[in-house]
């Protein structure tokens, strides 16, 4: 471990830019799940342990798609639009009878629908690790010391594009606003005339929407495999819960700061413990709200 | 009326306990020999799984069509009785005792991976029950007594050290003492890759041989880049990895996004993972252990020789482009059924065991003979370095070897 810091403050420094550079397109990824998942958690209460399937389930369908030869934005595009019906499908299926229910029965049908999901995808589309080679260049600098694979920056670029999409949705949409307002008070919406169950379809089908793009660039980024989904669903929820819910800009640097929390823990204390790391974050946030709250909470005698 | 419904209820007790003491002896009924086996047919270890019920299914198939086992003058057919682990080692375990206790089978063949081995063998080993696997190699499933498991594959201890070896010799091919030679290794945290690890962690401390980068990767394994930013800064002299499938996949194509240039890279399951198909630029010079190669010059009476077999073979299952050692040595492992059989003469569990530890045979995938600890002691293990056309050359000395691998990124 010595060793390590050694290597990235002394040895050679420049090995950051790597460290930095790779955790940026983590938390670039990261962020539009999380976003999803604060979503569907602020508007609708419900926690989607499938969130992670969706990312994967997005990724296998890109794998399909490319196996097509068709061009990266073009497989972004149709993936979002089939992951879209996919989600409003789920939602009239299951989460529907789950909104007004308890959180255990949303922990439990969720996760029900993430083993559905992992087993579905297995059998289908086989146990292999898989990854989309763009076949694309790689640039490297500093003397072969950092290198940037353009299918990288393209993801990040993408990634950008659909952030900025989503935050001018949300803003400026009457659907938008709409979301917005069933978030903030779901009586309130319904009296003044939004269709509060139309609304959380959408939002549902928006999340699984987001994580499939997500997705994509998982594949093109990374590699995907059926069981890889319980990773991407644990680091959303440690960035969800330690950015608040309904926080676009907390959601994005919270996964920009996991990301690189990941990253930094990775090549510090070994690769084995990246994974380890946002939940070491999780358990923070929590412990440190847990104090803050005890601060305030006053009794009423 | 009462008596009438104690009677009544003794006698289907009676059916139910004969119902038992049948299936009891499913073993061996009429001229079948069942042979029992948990796989993995779906979960994690699909792939692998389908190759070894493959290897075991051919194995059958030809025994059967060749007049089978005999067994005191009169000729049996073997069959395999499958269940499917979910690659899970707890249901392994309650499989194995299923298979056992309910099916009554007396003779097992082995599931697919250390890990599973572990969970099932002392089942097997507590119901007095022979197992003859193919596909656990971990040092450890040997140092624990069992007197009714057998391998057929080399053990882990004997996959890389060849290619430390080789980091040794180049060393001393330019007039430096071996010791100089630095080592990155990393490693998943599954029994399979840590006894691997364990072996080569006391070969470095013989040689002398500095290992600068030490990391165990995660069970989801999609990334490993810190581990090879590490690398990039460290210029190791050999680079050796392993991590299942999706292991050696994970890696291939980071290395080959970081355009890692390591003189030696040695890891395990090169060929399962297809990585000179799927990354032919990074897999160049890729040095892989295996426990078996078509070209060796090994043959026996029943499939011909390991080029027969291989040609046998994939003309049953013209899927493969090249031949998994996976399916070669589950077949092997069936072959060994048979000649232990025909040596006990009998169907006793006991006696076929003592048959088992006495095998000395020759077969397509190498020589077998068991050591006491129910290893195969006569199998050496291969090493293949990917050429940079995607074939797989055996390289047995360092003379072999291309030095330093041959890549342009």
């Amino acid at each position: 471990m010595f060793d390590n810091l050694q290597l990235l403050f002394v040895w050679a420094p420049i090995i950051n830019v790597q460290v930095i550079l790779d955790g940026i397109f983590v938390g670039a990824v990261f962020a539009l799940c999380a976003y999803g998942l604060a979503l569907v958690w602020g508007v609708m209460n419900i926690k989607n342990l499938a969130q992670g399937d969706f990312v994967i389930l997005g990724g296998y369908l890109a794998l399909v798609l490319h196996s097509w030869n068709l061009p990266l934005p073009v497989i972004l595009v149709i993936v979002t639009i089939v992951m879209f019906v996919y989600g409003w499908s789920i939602y009239a299926l299951i989460i529907r009878r789950i909104v007004d229910k308890d959180m255990f029965v949303s922990l439990l049908a969720t996760f029900g629908l993430s083993l559905l999901m992992q087993q579905a995808m297995n059998l289908y589309f086989g146990p292999e690790v898989q990854t989309i080679d763009m076949k694309l260049p790689v640039i490297d600098a500093f003397d072969n010391m950092v290198t940037i694979p353009y299918s990288k920056i393209i993801s990040l670029a993408l990634a950008g594009i659909i952030t900025a999409a989503v935050v001018i949705f949300m803003k400026k949409s009457r659907t938008g606003q709409a979301i917005r307002a069933t978030a903030q008070d779901a009586r309130a919406a319904r009296v003044l005339g939004i269709d509060t169950d139309r609304v959380y379809a959408f939002t549902f089908a928006f999340n699984s929407a987001l994580c499939g793009a997500a997705g994509v660039l998982v594949s093109v980024i990374w590699v995907i495999q059926p069981f890889y989904g319980i990773t991407y669903s644990v680091r959303t929820f440690a960035i969800v819960t330690a950015a608040g819910l309904g926080n676009l800009p907390g959601v994005i640097s919270a996964a920009f700061g996991i990301g690189l929390f990941e990253k930094y823990t990775g090549m510090i204390v070994g690769t084995a413990y990246e994974v380890a790391a946002p939940v070491m974050i999780l358990l923070l946030v929590l412990i440190i709200r847990q104090i803050n709250m005890k601060r305030n909470r006053q009794v009423v005698r | 009326m009462f008596k009438n419904f104690k009677i009544i209820t003794a006698m289907a007790f009676a059916v139910v306990a004969a119902g038992f003491s049948s299936s009891a002896n499913a073993g061996v009924e009429g001229d079948t020999i069942t042979l029992g086996s948990a796989l993995s047919l779906t979960g994690k270890y699909a792939t692998n799984g389908l190759h070894t019920q493959r290897g075991y299914d051919f194995a059958v198939d030809r025994i059967n069509s060749t007049g089978g086992v005999m067994v005191g003058g009169k000729s049996y057919k073997l069959t395999v009785k499958y269940y499917d682990d979910e690659s899970t080692p707890a249901r392994g375990a309650q499989l194995a005792e299923r298979l056992i206790q309910q099916d009554g089978v007396e003779f097992m063949l082995g599931p697919y991976s250390s890990g599973m081995t572990k969970a099932i063998a002392p089942v097997s080993e507590k119901f007095g029950v022979p197992m003859i696997e193919a596909e656990g190699a971990s040092r450890s499933l040997f140092t624990q007594g069992y007197k009714y498991l057998f391998a057929v594959l080399s053990t882990t201890d004997l996959y890389l050290p060849g290619a430390l070896n080789f980091a040794a010799d180049q060393k001393k091919s330019i007039g430096k003492p071996a010791s100089d030679a630095r080592v990155a290794m990393a490693f998943e945290g599954d029994p399979f890759s840590m006894d691997i690890r364990a072996g080569l962690v006391e070969m470095i401390k013989d040689y002398g041989m500095k290992l600068v980068i030490d990391d165990q990767l995660p069970a989801d394994l999609s990334d490993m880049s810190t581990t090879l930013t590490k690398v990039k800064a460290l210029k190791p002299d050999i680079l050796i990895i392993s991590g299942h499938s999706k292991g050696a996949a994970t890696a291939a194509r980071q290395i080959d996004e970081m355009k890692i240039n390591v003189p030696i890279i040695a890891m395990t399951h090169c060929e399962a993972a297809k990585v000179h198909e799927k990354f032919p630029n990074a897999a160049t010079g890729f040095l892989c252990p295996t426990q078996w190669v078509p070209g060796i010059d090994k043959k026996d009476a029943m499939f011909g020789s390991a080029a027969d077999w291989n040609a046998d073979f994939k003309a049953a299952h013209p899927s493969y482009s090249s031949v998994p050692y996976q399916s070669a040595q589950a077949s092997a492992a069936v072959y060994v059924w048979k000649e232990a059989f025909e040596a006990a003469n009998s169907f006793d569990k006991k006696a076929v065991r003592d048959a088992i530890a006495g095998v000395e045979m020759q077969t397509f995938y190498g020589d077998v003979k068991f050591g006491p600890d129910g290893n195969n002691v006569a199998k050496p293990m291969f090493l293949r370095q990917i050429g940079s056309d995607g074939s797989y050359n055996l390289v047995s000395s360092f003379s072999d070897l291309t030095y330093p691998r041959n890549v342009s990124y």
